[in-house]
């Protein structure tokens, strides 16, 4: 994961200059491009088509499906569904500024007060992948038990009150209550905050924190106007790759939540596998690609940060 | 006051440890329940302190089965994926060619997009056609959604390759293709080596799209899923631990190779 956002160093000290473009073999980029673009087209951009379609279909599995620019399928999707849309938002919202509240320290940590400890700990960060990601969430039953040692210290210390009080747990039980579900989340996209974080923390001069400290500025000074601007393109990432799959999830929801945490994933995914009511499937996936899309063209609009790629 | 002033000092460190502490506490309790013998069908509560699933780690109907057809794909999926994605990386740095803003969104896109909008999607596409769900779809699916992966991976590391390297290489009357082979391709390794890790974590690890363009084929995590429903072997923390192992195995050794190459051109 770290080589996603990890751009190695380059080879020489100063950057090499644009390589010209070549005469020679004007078509070579087109036939290096051909069969990957031609794969994204056909396997990821001609299903978005036929998603469309699908979603204004009406009919039945029996008889087959018809495009009959049934475009109510939307308006009763939305408003059969909207619950699930809303906490969808919720709760990827709560896990994306949770993760962003537990990861910037860590990557902080490793940036710049980790040592010769750095490259443990980015193992240790990456680790946790290499286990299945279901196998991981299913230890959270463990972990949040009814009556285990986490719920039983919660409890002592009058946090479930509070989170009671708030909706997101129900008496002495975490799981299968919101909070679960967003404990699970932040925990599966963590590391999707981190690295950015620590990608954009690292690139930061240190001498710069030395000037600010010799202009006397306090640490928490130095840290408001200086670090934090500074690693706002990691921030960004980092809220993305947290907030989007997060939105979409419904493994989360599924395994440490129950009827009443059911996010729109979920809907999509019974709605697709288990009722085959194809059409309003169709239309919720839509729905949320669209939402997606505009949230994230507002938000890298707005933090003004483009080059993501 | 000695005290204070050094949790001041310490408290990042501490926050970043906490979390690091988070990060890894579930590794820990699958490690810890794979020596577990529980009573009923699953294995959430500590019994008592048993070898058994360790010494039979196949014991489960289909479960190594399933961690065949994971391997197989995941193998598939990342030569796929990373032969199309280092072609494409190469044509985004060393050439300019019309179309590549579409050709930078449609490789932005696929990461940019809800595993279930694309799952949800793909399943359309292949039901309208007809398609047959099972393996090969599963492998079509893995390959377009790793693509993206490898090209950020090998973009990477091309764009801050040297040019005068090949430069120096065809001054040295080597040919186009002797240029590639033993310059360009050795520099860009690493990147090629990295992309198609990741290729093969994500594939080996995928469910959502899985779940939806699976057929019958069942997949490690599928049934890792189904398991969840049914009742959860220790078969499955054995897997997870020994992979987990495994792994971190090999992330140690080629760091500890790559070390001492380093030292030796020293």
């Amino acid at each position: 994961m770290a080589t996603l956002t990890e751009a190695p160093p380059p080879l020489t000290p100063t950057a090499p200059e644009k390589k010209p473009p070549r005469k020679r073999g004007r078509l070579v980029p087109y036939w290096l491009l051909l069969p990957g673009i031609l794969w994204l087209l056909v396997f990821f951009a001609l299903p978005m088509i036929y998603q469309a379609s699908t979603s204004v279909q009406t009919g039945s599995l029996e008889e087959g499906y018809k495009v009959t620019w049934h475009f109510a399928t939307y308006w009763d999707a939305l408003s059969e569904y909207y619950p699930q849309f809303l906490r969808s938002v919720l709760y990827a919202g709560s896990a994306t500024i949770l993760c962003l509240i537990l990861g910037y320290p860590l990557a902080y940590l490793i940036a710049f007060r980790a040592g010769r400890w750095k490259n443990l700990i980015m193992i240790l960060v990456i680790a946790p992948f290499f286990t299945s990601f279901l196998i991981r969430t299913l230890a959270w039953k463990t972990i949040l038990a009814d009556g285990g040692p986490v719920v039983g210290a919660l409890n002592t210390l009058h946090v479930l009150d509070v989170t009671s009080w708030l909706g997101m747990t129900s008496g002495d039980r975490v799981l299968a209550t919101p909070l679960a579900v967003v404990c699970g989340l932040t925990y599966n996209f963590l590391p999707f905050m981190v690295l950015p974080l620590y990608t954009s923390l690292e690139r930061i001069d240190g001498r710069l924190h030395e000037a600010a400290g010799d202009l006397y500025a306090k640490p928490i000074t130095t840290f408001r106007k200086v670090t934090f601007p500074l690693s706002m393109p990691g921030v960004v990432s980092g809220t993305l790759l947290t907030f989007i799959p997060a939105a979409g999830d419904y493994v989360n929801a599924d395994l440490l939540g129950s009827t009443d945490t059911r996010m729109v994933g979920n809907v999509i995914q019974t709605q697709f596998l288990r009722i085959l009511d194809y059409p309003t499937a169709a239309a919720l996936s839509f729905i949320l690609m669209a939402a997606i899309l505009v949230m994230v063209t507002v938000y890298i609009r707005r933090s003004g940060t483009e080059d993501l790629v | 006051m000695t005290f204070v002033n050094w949790l001041k000092r310490n408290l990042v460190v501490i926050a970043g440890l906490l979390t690091l502490a988070y990060l890894l506490l579930p590794n820990v309790v699958v490690t810890v329940f794979s020596f577990n013998k529980p009573k009923g069908r699953f294995n959430y509560e500590w019994q008592e302190f048993s070898t058994a699933a360790w010494q039979d780690p196949c014991g489960v109907s289909d479960l190594c089965g399933s961690l065949s057809v994971s391997l197989q794909i995941a193998f598939w999926a990342t030569l796929g994926a990373t032969l199309l994605g280092t072609m494409i990386a190469f044509a985004l740095v060393r050439y300019r060619f019309r179309a590549r803003g579409a050709v930078n969104s449609l490789i932005f896109l696929p990461m940019a997009m809800p595993e279930v909008v694309m799952a949800a999607s793909l399943l359309t596409l292949f039901l309208n056609m007809g398609a047959q769900l099972g393996f090969w779809t599963i492998l079509i699916a893995h390959i377009m959604f790793c693509l993206s992966f490898v090209v950020t991976a090998v973009k990477a590391r091309v764009m801050s390759m040297d040019p005068r390297l090949e430069q120096a290489a065809q001054d040295l009357y080597a040919g186009p293709f002797q240029t590639f082979v033993r310059v360009t391709l050795p520099i860009a390794a690493p990147g090629i080596a990295a992309g198609a890790m990741l290729a093969f974590a994500l594939s080996f690890d995928d469910f959502i799209i899985t779940n939806f363009n699976a057929g019958s084929t069942v997949t490690f995590p599928m049934f890792v899923w189904g398991s969840a429903q049914r009742g959860t072997p220790v078969q499955i923390n054995v897997i997870g631990t020994a992979m987990f192992v495994v792994a971190v195995l090999f992330v140690l050794a080629s760091m500890a190779i790559s070390n001492r190459r380093n030292k030796q051109k020293a």
